[in-house]
């Protein structure tokens, strides 16, 4: 099968250019992209690409396959190649690339970093844990889940524009998961921090994000939470 | 670098409201010329002009026309702001992006001056 992969090694390269390489897929079995790029590392060893528990967990081998982002370990070539027979790889769109697949996270995370990605509370500790109620607790479901792999952000057109002013569907979707948490006390700092033109409203519904999240979560649909408190705040 | 100080309000949430609400009120007032034309068979200049004189029907183009520049308004410097960036202009997004909205400014200036000086017959 024919793959064409994305190269660019800083260092002695001038521009990044598309290689083309000819992998031998063993018949009668369904790889994953990941096995493919392994293959592809045992012959040629300068490919670059991040990896590592290689079962959909860590969030480190988000790229972009014929034109969608994924996780590579858990993307079967089957889903991709289709009837193309051809298998296109490219780095994260939107994010610096530092080698070959291998993008810079630096602006996603700092998004992150801007939503306080941890519990506040300001009432003094019980002798034991915070409790909260099973029904409490249900709210926190497909949010938590989120692996931070960036698919979602760097799919989305409106990250593209202004990496550094909107927070991304990815950061967005933690904002929310720690808005809806019945233990956090922070609820109106979080959503003052988020009503400038951009954190938040730069979202335009485009739902690039729920179409390639790799754990099937919803950023626009806690989006639209967020309005809405926003909107109830605010009114 | 891109700011919101030229945005309407500088609130995400304010402009928000605004671009829903005047979309409201352009959409209602859509509805209402769209009737007249409709049930008014013979429809000449004289019939239009009466239709168009009532204060009541004044204060409503007025509002829609505000609603209008406001609405257009959030709009291009959004669009501005997603487009005319360094980016794809490097240094010299900022001055062409003063450009774009100074030319937006203008044409919505001219249009609110311009519909308001119609409408009440200036
Ligand atoms: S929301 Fe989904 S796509 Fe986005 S970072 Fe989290 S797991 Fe990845
Ligand atoms: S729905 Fe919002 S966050 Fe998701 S891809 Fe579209 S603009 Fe981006
Ligand atoms: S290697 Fe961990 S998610 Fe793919």
């Amino acid at each position: 099968m024919q793959v064409s992969i994305y190269r660019y090694n800083p260092d002695t390269d001038e521009a990044p250019y598309m290689q083309d390489v000819d992998v031998d897929i063993p018949e009668g079995r369904d790889l994953m992209v990941l096995d493919v790029l392994e293959m592809m590392k045992a012959s040629d060893p300068s490919i670059s690409y991040r990896r590592s528990c290689r079962e959909g967990v860590c969030g480190s081998d988000g790229v972009n396959m014929n034109g969608r982002n994924g996780l590579a370990c858990i993307t079967p070539l089957s889903e991709v190649v289709k009837k193309k027979k051809r298998l296109v790889l490219r780095p994260l769109p939107g994010l610096p690339v530092i080698r070959d697949l291998v993008v810079d996270m630096t602006q996603f995370f700092r998004q992150y970093e801007k939503i306080q990605p941890y519990l506040q509370n300001d009432t003094p500790p019980p002798a034991q844990e915070r409790l909260q109620s099973p029904e409490d607790r249900d709210k926190l479901d497909g949010l938590y889940e989120c692996i931070l792999c960036a698919c979602c952000s760097t799919a989305c057109p409106s990250f593209w524009w202004n990496p550094d002013k909107f927070i991304g569907p990815a950061g967005l979707l933690q904002a929310y998961r720690f808005l809806a948490d019945s233990r956090d006390t922070a609820t109106a700092e979080r959503l003052a921090e988020l009503d400038d033109p951009f954190s938040v409203f730069r979202c335009r519904g485009i739902m690039n994000c729920v179409s390639v999240c790799p754990k099937g979560l919803n950023p626009t649909r806690a989006i639209g939470h967020i309005k809405h408190m926003l909107l109830q705040q605010g009114t | 670098m891109v700011t919101n100080a030229t945005s309407l309000t500088r609130s995400g949430l304010s402009d928000f409201i605004i671009q829903r609400v005047s979309a409201v009120i352009l959409a209602l007032y859509t509805l209402v010329v769209i009737g007249f034309l409709l049930m008014t068979p013979e429809l000449d200049y004289g019939t239009w002009v009466e239709f168009h004189a009532g204060t009541v029907m004044r204060l409503f183009s007025t509002l829609a026309v505000l609603a209008l520049a406001a609405h257009a308004w959030i709009g291009m410097w959004t669009v501005g702001t997603d487009y005319v960036r360094e980016h794809y202009f490097g240094q010299r997004a900022t001055v062409f992006r003063s450009i774009y909205m100074v030319i937006c400014v203008g044409v919505l200036f001219v249009f609110v001056a311009w519909s308001l000086q119609i409408f009440w017959r200036l």
